[in-house]
């Protein structure tokens, strides 16, 4: 993958020739990560989401159909669609937590990033394991910011609203492309292809991880440790 | 010649499943300028009746509406079905806030599948619909209608009509779909100029540039046309019977093969139905014409278009047109002109045997209901165009709005000062103003304000009065003597009294005078957008300098 760079899969993931990467990137309160990364997230998944599938004799299929409902943002002037399926959004909302979490503990200086990589399975022989090939994979840069006072903050609700807005278009535009997408799956192959373990709604098999940005001297006490070791070193 | 390599079969499903996408693109687009969010729920078993694997819900007489405008036919290059969606005050301006189009052109793409890849993508556009047509700027302001205005609006079929969006309006492409007859291509154009200011203008915050244009006057007639909320919940105030869902549309139920994939089992079932003649109303339905007016923000000599009066609609951008390109079948209804403003009044004569074409409102079910309107026949205010009172009701005119303007608050001119005789602006709160009406504005020539004296000078002189906004103190008062408290004079040749006395009268500081006050402000107003532009352009050093900071 020519943009190895910024793909930040598990170690041990090699991303595909044909494996496309979108990167967005938002600069929010902290208590928006939440939102802003669910918004992102729910509308990728909206599009990568089908209904579930029932296979039929003869090698056909028939879809399930996919509900969507609105969410508003209760910390960004902002609402967004997303699949109406309780169990992904549980699943989204977990990582996304987790994120959040990571983003807060120490040793961040509030920049992080969070994936959402589309793959599909590619079934090995034994003694091999299964690889896994991203074929589509999204990154969001995080940018936490502090606020001093409320007026910054409303503002700041507003921006937010309107980069999201942004944002949901570029990720439109990227869907509109109709590149490469995995083929439909016969019923054996299904699981290589979707994650069925859904009850409503089947997206692409999907992982989501997170990475926080270790900051690299922006702030007096890392510049003051990595002196005294340096020194140290000597 | 397009078609030649499309078995009929697939031009029959390629047909219908356009067909169904317009439908389902209107009901989207309406559904997400209702006010309220919308939920509907994933089933895993299909149930045969959700296009495109999608749980959008029928609106009914949204559907009708719709079909109405297609008139059985399907977009195709120069045809495209446009929704256009527009914003009406409790007042009867309206204003046309975006317009979806969904367009055809001829770019075909022979190779693709139409059951598979063409269904699914088609499906893929509208999730993509549902994702944009909440991130417009309408949006917003569609949830948060209902009490000093509703969103509605109007399905047209034929050439596509962006002039009544004002100036510098922003488009959005939702997507397109490759076929094998041409391209789909689905877009938004939409108003920006009032973005900013209508969520905190209809929150009641001042407005953004803390000029007191003007405010709304409580019109002495109600607004006009009764509208009819495109609530599918009841149609308690429409007397229409829709056709319900199951009986109007047909069936699809699809069924994928993957071996090979390019196969496919595509099965429609027709339900039975029967179809009732469509029941109109009877009463009135007005098309609400788009106001054209540009508003530069940056300039404080808001430039302002007068509405064409007389001029040719297509200019304008009136939604109803007779030019050519729309469908003659349905020739629309056309409202003289009102003497209020605004949205013009129905005339009284019953339509010509015409049918209106239709606004519609996206409101809850307790949405405003507005009554019918009264033809102004007798009322008094002044217009502008008196001649074309004698093309009042035939629907042959062109559409006209008579601006009225009233005079804002705090001007102390007498009503009949006012140039433009009566003229009303729509969205007076953030409308533009005539150039040559600057005598008028009060940014410009305040109006007279009481004789400013220095509080010091007024203090000094009142020994009862409280600082009187009328003439000169001199003249009411009579320094006889002053007496410093605390003073001694016999000390310094300058005592405080005597230093009083000198320094009573200071003259007028020149920033205060009105003249030089309003113009230095206006010329402020006026360097604001090149001040602004070198700020944007110094951003990023600002945005470093704010980094050495933290």
């Amino acid at each position: 993958c020519p943009l190895s760079t910024r793909c930040c899969g598990p170690p041990g993931a090699a991303p595909a020739m044909n494996c496309r990467a979108e990167v967005l990137e938002v600069s929010v309160e902290g208590r928006q990560v939440e939102e802003a990364m669910l918004a992102v997230l729910h509308t990728v998944l909206l599009h990568r989401s089908t209904g579930k599938f029932h296979y039929k004799k003869e090698g056909t299929y028939s879809i399930g159909t996919v509900g969507t409902q609105d969410v508003d943002c209760d910390f960004i002037d902002f609402a967004y669609v997303r699949v109406s399926s309780e169990e992904l959004d549980r699943a989204l909302r977990k990582a996304v937590g987790e994120f959040k979490d990571a983003l807060r503990g120490s040793g961040s200086d509030g920049m992080g990033q969070i994936s959402l990589e589309f793959y599909q399975k590619k079934k090995s022989r034994w003694p091999f394991s299964d690889e896994c090939i991203p074929w589509e994979l999204w990154t969001i840069k995080v940018n936490v910011v502090n606020l001093a006072n409320e007026q910054e903050r409303q503002i700041c609700r507003e921006k937010v609203g309107e980069k999201l807005c942004e944002k949901i278009i570029n990720i439109v535009e990227v869907m509109n492309r109709h590149e490469y997408l995995p083929k439909m799956p016969t019923q054996s192959e299904v699981d290589n292809v979707f994650d069925t373990s859904l009850k409503d709604v089947q997206p692409y098999l999907y992982k989501i991880s997170y990475q926080i940005t270790d900051s690299l001297g922006t702030s007096v006490t890392t510049t003051m440790r990595r002196l005294i070791k340096d020194t140290l070193a000597l | 010649a397009m078609d030649t390599d499309l078995s009929s079969q697939d031009r029959k499903d390629l047909d219908k499943f356009i067909k169904f996408f317009a439908l389902k693109t209107v009901q989207v687009i309406v559904q997400a300028r209702l006010g309220e969010k919308i939920c509907t729920r994933s089933s895993s078993s299909p149930t045969g009746s959700d296009w495109f694997n999608l749980a959008i819900k029928d609106i009914p007489e949204v559907t009708h509406e719709a079909k109405k405008a297609l008139a059985g036919q399907l977009p195709a290059v120069g045809r495209s079905m446009c929704v256009e969606i527009s914003l009406k005050t409790s007042e009867g301006d309206s204003m046309e806030l975006e317009i979806w189009c969904l367009e055809m052109n001829e770019k075909c793409d022979k190779e693709i599948k139409v059951s598979y890849t063409v269904y699914n993508r088609l499906s893929l556009l509208l999730k993509s619909l549902l994702a944009i047509t909440r991130v417009t700027p309408a949006y917003r302001l569609s949830r948060k209608q209902g009490h000093e205005y509703v969103i509605l609006y109007r399905i047209y079929f034929g050439e596509v009509q962006l002039s009544g969006l004002g100036e510098g309006f922003q488009t959005v492409r939702v997507g397109t779909v490759g076929t094998p007859v041409g391209t789909i291509t689905l877009s938004c154009a939409y108003r920006i100029n009032l973005a900013f200011m209508s969520t905190r203008q209809f929150e009641r915050t001042p407005p953004i540039m803390g000029i007191i244009i003007d405010h709304f006057v409580d019109r002495p007639y109600p607004s006009s046309s009764p509208m009819h909320p495109c609530n599918y919940r009841a149609g308690e105030d429409s007397g229409a019977v829709y056709p319900s869902v199951e009986d109007s549309q047909e069936v699809c139920t699809t069924s994928f093969s993957t071996s090979p994939p390019s196969q496919c089992v595509f099965t429609v079932t027709k339900a039975h139905f029967q179809t009732p003649p469509p029941v109109v109303t009877d009463t009135l339905k007005v098309p609400v014409v788009g106001l054209a007016f540009s508003h530069q923000l940056s300039s404080s000599r808001l430039s302002y278009q007068p509405a064409a009066l007389g001029v040719g609609s297509a200019d304008m951008g009136y939604p109803v047109l007779f030019a050519g390109g729309l469908n003659a079948a349905h020739p629309h209804q056309l409202i003289g002109p009102g003497k209020d403003g605004g949205v013009p009044p129905i005339p009284s004569q019953p339509a010509h045997g015409t049918q209106a074409d239709q606004e519609r409102m996206c409101t809850p079910l307790d949405g405003v209901h507005y009554s019918a309107a009264t033809p102004s026949s007798s009322e008094d205010t002044e217009t502008v165009s008196n001649s074309s009172e004698g093309k009042c009701g035939s629907p042959h005119d062109l559409l006209e709005t008579i601006f009225v303007r009233k005079v804002g608050a705090f001007v102390n001119k007498p009503i009949n000062q006012v140039t433009m005789a009566n003229l009303d602006i729509p969205f007076a709160m953030f409308a533009p103003k005539n150039v040559e009406l600057e005598d008028n504005d009060p940014m410009v020539n305040p109006p007279d304000s009481p004789e400013t004296e220095s509080p010091l000078q007024g203090s000094l002189h009142s020994e009862g009065s409280s600082g009187s906004s009328t003439g000169n103190t001199h003249d009411d008062f009579v320094m006889i003597d002053f007496k410093p408290a605390f003073s001694k004079d016999d000390i310094l040749p300058m005592d405080l009294g005597t230093f009083y006395r000198e320094f009573q009268n200071p003259p007028q500081l020149s920033s205060l005078s009105i003249d030089i006050g309003a113009q230095s402000m206006a010329e402020d107003l006026d360097s604001l957008p090149e001040k602004l532009a070198v700020h944007e352009k110094n951003v990023k050093e600002f945005d470093a300098f704010v980094e050495t900071l933290q």
